[in-house]
Parts: structure tokens; C-alpha cells; sequence
């Protein structure tokens, strides 16, 4: 019986996390829609959604019930398999990044008051669902795989708008992918491992403290490459309105619809996530160890208590805010490229501008370590 | 545990593989094709192996296939008739998977006659760290020759790739004192035509 338990114990503890997680991603996707929606009021003089709730703070939930009860309507020449795989698609490769989050730094703790010997041999909780040694190439990896969803919704809906979105979406996100792919690798290098935390730690004990001072360029190549990958303006090419009637999302509708749009968002917070995490130090806030010891108030607030985790764990959410509010801004404010300007801009100049920041990081690796 | 997965992985492998062989839509064949590669960097991450996981996921399922179902695509391919032209090749077909059967049994009899192993946890095989040395260090030479072979490979792509103009080159005449105008050259390309 102990046995069992001892081994079950920590998938248990693995799923409870998981869906917290989850819940946490979902909650903030859900108000992110909101705050687009109200930010992009503002900036066009407008109000926004201000109706249910108190400044319209329902309105998720109020969204989500009308997909829910729409009517939902599948094209009679649809490919059926494939018309209702691919959003499942984009959905489930949207979420998986999720597993490798860091969302706070470690907690030291003693378990060994929990019965049957189960925290035995735990002295630190990881704010992670799994440390894997791997954690950037698992999320490029992820992520390259969503693009499946976008180009068989297009395939499958048989009709010519949503096969040119489909079509749009691969060639850009192949086309970007790489971008982002070279972009990345300066901070690794500096950082020496692709695990997301150790990156965060290696950025912590550097001089920078925050690696976009050291790879701003690779910064900025990220930053566009992030907005193409998530198909956001200036680069929304696959679902532009006015030529191609939503693109590959076109014949989609009701539920189905809600799933596109949930991934659309839901990978906007995985790129926002990963820019924090590459150039702004994760949840690391500089300083915040320092003050803890000046105020002799380590018990409370030292590096591995709850405190600091807490308060680290509202810093890399503030992060991330920030991010998505750039996005919401840049929404607002540029208009579409023209698709043979975003292809020559991808190959052309980001990924050149890309590798030179990577042979530069090379030369500068070099030197330091020898 | 990992042996459940095993088979739940390798299971699902099989019958994508299956799958790829059997549809008659190509875009449905690339599909499951895009599932033999996922359940195999599953089965990579079960032997320890993340790296070589992330990659195939990365090289396979997210770049190659893409292209592949980019053409499928563009091109519109139909659905492939079951004619079977090459009945003989099911002979050939049937005698290449009895030697695979045979050598695949031959591998679990000595695998089972060895000597028993204990595994070593520190080995490091599978991560990147000792991946990338053993490149840049042991395997240098053939990792440089696959670079100049992708290279070349690139190049071609774009020779090929390049549009050829077969116009005859158009000379441009300076009348007077200006050059000629865009309009004018095409005129002047017309009237040589005649």
C-alpha cells in the first residue's frame, strides 16, 4: 500500500500541477482577449466592451458561453477528418509549452512531515510541471509542429480563401521559424544550457543580469519573429480580413472557432514568455535578494522562501503583461505588409541580421571562456 | 512504466506507418506520417534521449513534412487509384520483410544470450552537452562534409529555383540625349519582333 502510494504520489502531484497551470494560462488568456479588446478601445478613441460586469470584466466568460451555444456549421465538401483535427491540432501544440513554464524560482522546504515518507529526499519545489534538460528546442519544437493546425484548417475547409491562409501560414512560419530559431541561440550560448531556468540562473549570475544587454539584437530579430510566428499584426498575412475573409479560420465556427482563437492566444503567451525568459530574466527581479538581507527580513522574503517565490512569481507575470501589451499596442498601431515584403524581410534581413549576432556571440563566448 | 509507454508508443507508430502505406489521399498519408515521427521522439524521450527527441520533432515533423504538405497542397493531388500495375513486386515485397523478420529475431536471441549489463544512470549519451562535443570534436570531418553537402544542396535549390529569362536582351539605345524609358524599350523589343 505505502509502496503504491509512494509511486503514484508524484504523478498525482504532477496532474494537480498541470491543471493548475492550466487554470492560471487559461484565466490570463481569457483577459487578455478582454484587455485587447478594451486597449485597442482606447487607442481608437473608443471605450470597449463595458457591459457585463463591473468594466465589462465577464466578458470572457460571456464569450466563451455564446461559442459555446452557436450553431455549429461544417461546409458540406469539408475533408470531415482533417476539418475537425486541426484545430485539436493547434490547440494541443499551443498548450504543451505550458509544461516547461517557469513560472518562480525554486522553494526550499522540508517535506518530511508528510506521511508514508512521501516527502522524503525533497528539499526543493521547482515552480515547474517538468525540469527538463531541453526546455527551449521542446517549446521551438512545439510550436513549429503548430503550424499543422493552421495549414490542414485551410486544406480541409475546400474553399480558396481558407487554402490561401493555409498556405500563408506555412510559408511564413517556416520562413520565421528560423529566424527565431538563430535569434535564440546567442542567449543560449551565453547561457550555456537550454534549460529555461538554468538560463534564467546563468542570466542571474552574469554582470548583465538580464541578457537583452548583451543580445539586444538577438532581442529585436526575436521580437518580429515572435509577432510572425503568432501570425499577429503586422504580419496577420493568413487570416487578413480584408483579402482573404479570415483565411484559414473562414469555415470555421462555434467551438471550433473559440479553439483557433484560444491557440492564437494561449501562443502569444508562450513567445511572451520565452522573451522573458531569454532576455529578461525569467522571474529573477534584481535586487530583491538584496533588499530582503538589508531589511533583515530573509525568513520572509530570502531566496527559496514562499515569499520571494510569490513576489517573483508576480514579477515574471508583469513581464509577461508587458509583453502582451506590446502586442495589443503594435495591434493598434502598424498596418499589414504586403506577403512577397514579408517573405524578402524574413530571409533577406532578419535571418542575415540573425546569424551575424550569433557569430558575434561566438567571438565573445569565445574569448571569455579562454 | 517506460515499458508501458514503449509499447503504447511503438503501437501507435506501427499503425500510423500502416496508415502512411494504406490512404489513398496523399495529404491523409502525410499526416500519419507526421504521427510515425511524434511516436518515435516519444519512444527517443523513453531511452533518455531528449535531445534527439526535440530535434526530430523540430528537423522531421516541423520542417520537412510542412513542406511536404505544402506541396501536396499547392499541387491538389487527387485521391490515388488502386490499380496495382507491379503485382510481381508483391513477391519481392513479402521475401524483403521475411529477411527483416528474421534478422529482427536473430537481434532478440542474442540480445537475450548476452551477458547481462547493469546501466550506468550517469550516462550522458542522449544530452545535449555531450552531443555537441562528441560533433565538434570526435566527428568534426563528416559533420563539415554534411555542411558542404546541405550547402550544396541549397545552392541547387536556387539555380533551379531561379527563374530563367528567355527574352533576348534588350539593348538599350540612347535617343538624343536622354535614355529611354521603360515604355520605350518594350516598343523597341516590339518592333524588332516584326
Amino acid at each position: 500500500m505505502e509502496e503504491t502510494l509512494r509511486t503514484i504520489f508524484p504523478i498525482i502531484v504532477l496532474f494537480a500541477a498541470a491543471t493548475v497551470a492550466f487554470g492560471v494560462v487559461m484565466i490570463i488568456v481569457a483577459y487578455t482577449v478582454l484587455a485587447e479588446r478594451k486597449v485597442l478601445g482606447w487607442i481608437q478613441g473608443r471605450i470597449g466592451p463595458n457591459r457585463v460586469g463591473p468594466w465589462g470584466l465577464l466578458q470572457p466568460f460571456a464569450d466563451l458561453l455564446k461559442f459555446i451555444f452557436k450553431e455549429d456549421i461544417a461546409p458540406d465538401k469539408a475533408t470531415k477528418f482533417i476539418y475537425y483535427l486541426a484545430p485539436i491540432i493547434a490547440v494541443t501544440a499551443a498548450l504543451l509549452p505550458m509544461v516547461v513554464y517557469p513560472f518562480g524560482p525554486p522553494i526550499y522546504a522540508d517535506l518530511s512531515w508528510l506521511p508514508y515518507g512521501l516527502g522524503d529526499g525533497i528539499s526543493v519545489i521547482p515552480l515547474t510541471i517538468a525540469q527538463i534538460d531541453i526546455g527551449v528546442l521542446f517549446v521551438l519544437a512545439i510550436t513549429s509542429v503548430g503550424v499543422y493546425g493552421i495549414a490542414l484548417a485551410g486544406w480541409s475547409s475546400n474553399s480558396k480563401y481558407s487554402l490561401m491562409g493555409g498556405l500563408r501560414a506555412s510559408a511564413q512560419m517556416i520562413s520565421y521559424e528560423l529566424a527565431m530559431g538563430a535569434s535564440v541561440i546567442g542567449a543560449v550560448m551565453l547561457a550555456g544550457t537550454l534549460d529555461l531556468n538554468g538560463i534564467i540562473f546563468a542570466q542571474i549570475n552574469s554582470p548583465f543580469k538580464w541578457y537583452i544587454i548583451p543580445q539586444f539584437i538577438g532581442f529585436f530579430v526575436f521580437l518580429i519573429a515572435a509577432f510572425a510566428e503568432t501570425n499577429r499584426v503586422p504580419f496577420d498575412l493568413p487570416e487578413a480580413e480584408t483579402e482573404l475573409v479570415a483565411g484559414f479560420h473562414t469555415e470555421y465556427s462555434a467551438l471550433k472557432f473559440a479553439l483557433f482563437f484560444m491557440a492564437e492566444y494561449v501562443n502569444m503567451f508562450t513567445v511572451s514568455v520565452m522573451g522573458v525568459v531569454l532576455f529578461f530574466g525569467g522571474w529573477y527581479i534584481p535586487g530583491l535578494g538584496l533588499l530582503s538581507q538589508a531589511l533583515g527580513l530573509e525568513w520572509l522574503f530570502g531566496f527559496g522562501t514562499i515569499g520571494y517565490a510569490v513576489i517573483s512569481f508576480f514579477g515574471f507575470l508583469l513581464k509577461v503583461f508587458a509583453f502582451l501589451f506590446l502586442y495589443i499596442w503594435v495591434r493598434g498601431t502598424l498596418p499589414r505588409f504586403r506577403f512577397d515584403q514579408l517573405m524578402s524581410f524574413g530571409w533577406k534581413f532578419l535571418l542575415p541580421v540573425a546569424l551575424i549576432n550569433v557569430f558575434f556571440t561566438i567571438v565573445i563566448v569565445y574569448f571569455l571562456n579562454s | 512504466m517506460v515499458t508501458v509507454f514503449f509499447f503504447l508508443f511503438a503501437g501507435l507508430a506501427i499503425a500510423c506507418a500502416m496508415s502512411v502505406v494504406y490512404q489513398r489521399n496523399p495529404l491523409y498519408s502525410a499526416v500519419s506520417l507526421i504521427g510515425v515521427f511524434l511516436s518515435l521522439a516519444c519512444i527517443y524521450v523513453t531511452l533518455a534521449a531528449p535531445f534527439i527527441a526535440a530535434v526530430q520533432i523540430l528537423v522531421y515533423a516541423g520542417a520537412i513534412m510542412v513542406l511536404v504538405v505544402f506541396v501536396i497542397m499547392l499541387l491538389n493531388l487527387e485521391e490515388e487509384d488502386t490499380v496495382n500495375r507491379l503485382r510481381y513486386l508483391y513477391a519481392v515485397g513479402g521475401g524483403l520483410g521475411l529477411i527483416l523478420l528474421v534478422q529482427t529475431l536473430f537481434v532478440f536471441y542474442a540480445v537475450s544470450r548476452a551477458p547481462k549489463q547493469e546501466v550506468d544512470e550517469s550516462v550522458t549519451v542522449g544530452k545535449t552537452m555531450s552531443i555537441g562535443t562528441a560533433m565538434y570534436t570526435e566527428y568534426l570531418l563528416p559533420v563539415e562534409i554534411v555542411g558542404v553537402l546541405l550547402l550544396m544542396a541549397i545552392i541547387g535549390g536556387v539555380i533551379l529555383a531561379r527563374r530563367i529569362d528567355l527574352q533576348p536582351e534588350v539593348q538599350v539605345v540612347s535617343v538624343g540625349a536622354g535614355n529611354l524609358g521603360e515604355a520605350d524599350k518594350i516598343e523597341e523589343v516590339k518592333q524588332e519582333g516584326i
